[in-house]
C-alpha cells in the first residue's frame, strides 16, 4: 500500500543566550521519543523536519548556516521557529554572536529578529525565550530579553507561545507541538495571561501538591529532608504554575518537591530575582488557606456571569 | 595561505568559534573563542550564597550536576562543614553526579560525535525487521534528510552493516541517555537542573524503592557500556585508524579528582577521591596538584586587562569588547604556567600515571585490542576511548556506592550561615576540571568565579602567546579538502566542548564559494 503523502513542517531551533538545558531536556522526551519527532509522522500525514538545531544536526559551518538561512527563505511564512535561550541586546548584542558575514559576526539579536519576521509562528522554548530568565537576572550584565520583549520593541507581530521552564518539561515542549499540527496555533482562551498552554500551566503547584495537607495541617519541615510541607524552605510552589506534580519528571520518575526539594518557580516569569533568595521563606505573600481558593474561584465565576 | 570559516561547529554544547590558518594543505594556526558572554559571575553577587547551587547549575544544562556539587563543595567550605557530610549525602551526591557522567558520555559519543564517523544514510535499503531502523528507512525514503543531512562529506569509512549497527545503536543510546537521566532524577528530583545537591549534603534521605529502582536502571546501563559502546568505540577505531595520531594537543593534562570516598577537610589533596587529583603529561609521570599554581590571563580575551594574572579565588569578570589582540570570551586557565587538557583522557591519564590497578589494567587491555602504544591515546581516538572507559570505571563504582546507601540515616549536615567567609570546591565533570571559589561579605555573595573544563580545553592565547590545548591540537592537523574540513571537526568534538562553537579557518583572501567558508 503507497504511504500517503506526508506535509513536511520546516523548524528551525535557534540556541540564544542559553544553557542548552532545554534542548537536554527535549531529548528526554518519552512518548513521543525523540526518534519519534525527528524521524517518524509525529502526528499522521505530519512529519517535523528539524531543518537547523546545532545541538543534534550533521552540518557545521556553512552548510548548517545555509540550511537556516535557505529555509527561511524558500519557507517563509510557512516554518515554526523554536527559540532557546534569551536574547542579549546590550552594545548592539555582541555579547552573543552566531557565523559572520564579510568578516563581521553576527549578533544573535539579527538573527533573532530576522527569523521571527518570517516564521509562522514562534515557540519560545524555557523561561529565558520566554521572559528573560536567568541570564537577564539584575544586574543582567548583557542586556537580556525574551522573545516577546524583542517582537514587542521591533514592532513584530508573529504569533508566540510561551514554554517556560528551568528547564521545560518534555512533554509541555512535544504537546505544544502537537497542538500547532494538529489544530493550528492555540487561541486566545487557551493561553493564560503569560502566554503559556493552561493544558500545561494552569494550575498552581501548590493546588495539586502531595505535601498539600502537610502544609493545611501546618506541618512544616524545618531543615532539609524532613518530612513536611516545604513551605518555610523557601518553596514557591504557591506561586507557580505548572503541572510538575501531576506529570512528574524524567518519564514519571520524581519532581523537585518529591526529593525534598523546594520548587523554584523556575516556569514564572518572576525567575529567579522576585523568587530569590530561593532557600527564604516567602512572607511578602497571603498564602490561601484551605477551601479558601476553591471560594475565591467560585466568587469569580460568578461575578463573571452577573457581569454577562 | 588559506582561511577557511567554519561556523558554528554543530553538536557541541555552548557558543565557541576557532580560526585557523591553512598552508599547502597543513593547519599553520588555529585560534578558538567563545562567541558567547552570559555573566553569571556577575548575577550571582550580592544572592545569598546558598542560590548558587541552583544558579550556577545554569551555566550549563547537559553537565548542570558538576556544578551544583561544586558549589554545594564550595559552600561548605565556607561554612566549614566540608568534613561533616553524612555518609548517606556523600554517596548520594556521587550517584547524581556519577548518573549524569553516564548520560553525558553516552550522549557524546552517539549523538554529538558519531555523525561524522557513521553514515545514516546506509539505511536507506535496509530489509531487516528492527523497527527504529525501518522508521529510519521510511524517513529516508520520503527524501527530507534535515537534521542528517547536509553535512561533511568524502570520509565515510565503516560498512554498510557497521554503519546500520551504529545507527540502531545510536537509536538505543537515545533510550540509554534518558535513563540515565532516569536514574539521576530518582534522587536528584529532576534533571536537567537537579534539586537535591545543596550545601551540607542533600535534600531527601534514601528509600528502598528508589535504590533497587535506581540499581536495575544502572544495570542495564552497564550492559550497554560493556556490550555496545566500548565495542563501538572499537569499531570506530579500527576503521579511522589514523585518527590515533591526530589532534594530539598541548601534552600536559590536569585532574581535580571527583568522587569523595569519605567525608574530608576541603583541601583537595587530603580528600579520598575514586579519580584522585594530579597532574601528568605524555612522560605519564604523576604529578600532585597546588590549586595556588592556577591563574587565568585575558590578553586574548574581551575582558579589561587589570584583571589578568590572577588565582580565581581574586578573579574579576570585567567584560572589555572590543579590544586590541581579544577574539574569545573564554579566559586562559593555566596551571603552573602551561596549559592543560582536562577531561576522561585527562582523568584517566592521570589515574594511569598513580598506577591505579583498575585504570592501569583497563588501559593496557585496550592498548592491546587495538595493537597500540600508549602515545596512541594523546589523540582524538584516546579521547574517545577515554572516554568510554570512564563511563565503565564510574558505572561500575556505583554499583557498590548505591547498595552503601543506609535507608532513612541522615543525608544533611545544618550549618549557621557565616556573615563573612570564603570557599573553594574543586572536582573533575563529565568533561574535565571545574573549580568554583567564593567570597561571601554581609551574608551575601560579594564574588563569585567559575573556571570551568571548557574554559581549559578552548582557552585562548595566554599572555605570553601559547596556544590552548584544542588550538594546539588543530595546528598541525592535514586538511585534505577545504571544503569538507571534517578533520577539524572531529579533533574539537573529541574534546567534548560545553559550549556552542564556531570554528574558523581564516585564509586572507576573502569569501569564496564552497562547502565551507574558504578565502
Amino acid at each position: 500500500m503507497p504511504e500517503k503523502k506526508v506535509e513536511e513542517y520546516p523548524v528551525i531551533w535557534f540556541q540564544a543566550a542559553t544553557c542548552s538545558g532545554c534542548v537536554t531536556s527535549v531529548l528526554n522526551a518519552a512518548s513521543p521519543t525523540v526518534r519519534n519527532v525527528l524521524v517518524d509522522q509525529v502526528v499522521p500525514g505530519k512529519h517535523v523536519s528539524l531543518k537547523y538545531q546545532s545541538t543534534v544536526m550533521a552540518a557545521s559551518g556553512e552548510p548548517a548556516l545555509s540550511v537556516m538561512e535557505s529555509t527561511a527563505k524558500a519557507k517563509k511564512g510557512a516554518y515554526l521557529l523554536v527559540v532557546e535561550g534569551s536574547v542579549p541586546t546590550k552594545q548592539n548584542g555582541i555579547f552573543g554572536t552566531l557565523g559572520e558575514k564579510e568578516s563581521r559576526e553576527i549578533p544573535m539579536v539579527d538573527w533573532v529578529t530576522s527569523l521571527a519576521k518570517d516564521a509562522r509562528a514562534i515557540i519560545a522554548l524555557g523561561t529565558c525565550a520566554s521572559y528573560g530568565g536567568i541570564f537577564a537576572a539584575r544586574p543582567n550584565p548583557t542586556g537580556c530579553v525574551g522573545v516577546s520583549d524583542l517582537l514587542a520593541k521591533a514592532h513584530i507581530t508573529t504569533p508566540v507561545v510561551n514554554v517556560p521552564g528551568c528547564p521545560p518539561h518534555p512533554d509541555w515542549f512535544t504537546g505544544t507541538v502537537a497542538r500547532i499540527l494538529l489544530g493550528g496555533l492555540p487561541s486566545a482562551n487557551e493561553l493564560d495571561d503569560d502566554g503559556r498552554l493552561l493544558t500545561f500551566y494552569g494550575k498552581l503547584i501548590h493546588e495539586n501538591c502531595p505535601r498539600r495537607a502537610y502544609f493545611d495541617e501546618g506541618k512544616f519541615a524545618k531543615k532539609f529532608s524532613d518530612e513536611g510541607c516545604l513551605h518555610e524552605l523557601g518553596c514557591k510552589g504557591p506561586l507557580t504554575y505548572a503541572d510538575c506534580p501531576i506529570r512528574l519528571w524524567n518519564n514519571g520518575q520524581n519532581w523537585c518537591i518529591g526529593s525534598g526539594g523546594p520548587c523554584s518557580g523556575c516556569t514564572q516569569p518572576e525567575f529567579p530575582d522576585l523568587f530569590s533568595p530561593f532557600y527564604v521563606k516567602v512572607t511578602d505573600v497571603e498564602l490561601p488557606v484551605i477551601g479558601e481558593y476553591w471560594l475565591e474561584k467560585e466568587r469569580s465565576a460568578r461575578d463573571e456571569k452577573d457581569r454577562n | 595561505m588559506k582561511k577557511i570559516v567554519i561556523d558554528p561547529v554543530t553538536r557541541i554544547e555552548g557558543h565557541l568559534k576557532i580560526e585557523a590558518t591553512v598552508e599547502n594543505g597543513v593547519v599553520k594556526d588555529a585560534k578558538s573563542s567563545g562567541t558567547l558572554f552570559r555573566g553569571l559571575e556577575l548575577i550571582l553577587v550580592g544572592r545569598d550564597p546558598r542560590d548558587a547551587t541552583q544558579i550556577t547549575q545554569r551555566i550549563c544544562g547537559v553537565c548542570p550536576i558538576v556544578h551544583s556539587t561544586a558549589s554545594a563543595f564550595c559552600l561548605d567550605d565556607a561554612f566549614g562543614i566540608a568534613d561533616q557530610i553524612p555518609n548517606n549525602g556523600r554517596i548520594i551526591r556521587n550517584l547524581v553526579l556519577g548518573s549524569n557522567f553516564l548520560q553525558s558520555h553516552i550522549l557524546h559519543f552517539y549523538h554529538l560525535a558519531a555523525l561524522d564517523y557513521v553514515d545514516v544514510t546506509s539505511v536507506a535499503d535496509y530489509e531487516g525487521t528492527n523497527p527504529e531502523l525501518q522508521s529510519v528507512k521510511n524517513f529516508i525514503a520520503r527524501g527530507e534528510l534535515a537534521p542528517f543531512v547536509p553535512r561533511y562529506e568524502g570520509d565515510y569509512r565503516l560498512t554498510k552493516e557497521q554503519n546500520r549497527a551504529a545507527v540502531a545503536h545510536y537509536l538505543q543510546a537515545l533510550h540509554m541517555r534518558r535513563k540515565a537521566h532516569e536514574m539521576l532524577s530518582l534522587f536528584g528530583g529532576k534533571v536537567p537542573h537537579n534539586c537535591a545537591i545543596i550545601a551540607g549534603g542533600v535534600t531527601e534521605r534514601p528509600a528502598v524503592d528508589k535504590i533497587t529502582a535506581f540499581l536495575w536502571r544502572l544495570n542495564e546501563i552497564r550492559d550497554f557500556i560493556n556490550n555496545v559502546y566500548i565495542p563501538d568505540v572499537l569499531m570506530v577505531a579500527g576503521a579511522y585508524s589514523n585518527h590515533f595520531t591526530i589532534g594530539r594537543g598541548c601534552g600536559n593534562y590536569l585532574c581535580y579528582g571527583v568522587f569523595d570516598l569519605q567525608a574530608a577537610p576541603s583541601d583537595l589533596n587530603k580528600k579520598s577521591r575514586l579519580f584522585k587529583p594530579g597532574t601528568t603529561s605524555t612522560t605519564l609521570e604523576p604529578g600532585t596538584i597546588d590549586p595556588a599554581k592556577i591563574i587565568e590571563h585575558v590578553k586574548h580575551s574581551w575582558y579589561d586587562d587589570s584583571t589578568t594574572g590572577r588565582h580565581p579565588s581574586n578573579g574579576e569578570t570585567v567584560p572589555r569588547h572590543p579590544k586590541r589582540d581579544a577574539y574569545s570570551w573564554i579566559k586562559s586557565p593555566r596551571y603552573n604556567g602551561k596549559p592543560c587538557e582536562v577531561g576522561p583522557l585527562a582523568r584517566v591519564l592521570v589515574a594511569y600515571s598513580q598506577g591505579v590497578p583498575e585504570v592501569k589494567q583497563a588501559v593496557d587491555r585496550l592498548l592491546r585490542e587495538l595493537k597500540a602504544q600508549p602515545d596512541a591515546l594523546f589523540s582524538v581516538l584516546g579521547r574517545h576511548a577515554a572516554r568510554a572507559l570512564d563511563a565503565k570505571l564510574v558505572a561500575d563504582a556505583m554499583a557498590d556506592w548505591v547498595l552503601q546507601l543506609t535507608p532513612d540515616e541522615p543525608v544533611y549536615q545544618p550549618y549557621q550561615l557565616p556573615q563573612e567567609s570564603n570557599g573553594a570546591g574543586l572536582v573533575d565533570g563529565p568533561r574535565g576540571a571545574l573549580g568554583h571559589w567564593i567570597q561571601i561579605k554581609d551574608g551575601a555573595i560579594s564574588k563569585y568565579q567559575a573556571v570551568v573544563p571548557t574554559t581549559w580545553n578552548a582557552s585562548p592565547r595566554d599572555d605570553a602567546g601559547v596556544p590552548g590545548p584544542i588550538e594546539q591540537a588543530i595546528i598541525g592537523t592535514k586538511v585534505k579538502d577545504p571544503s569538507n574540513p571534517f578533520e577539524i571537526v572531529r579533533i574539537v568534538r573529541s574534546f567534548d566542548p560545553c559550549l556552542a562553537c564556531s570554528i574558523h579557518l581564516v585564509t586572507p583572501k576573502g569569501w569564496a564559494a564552497g562547502k565551507a567558508r574558504v578565502f
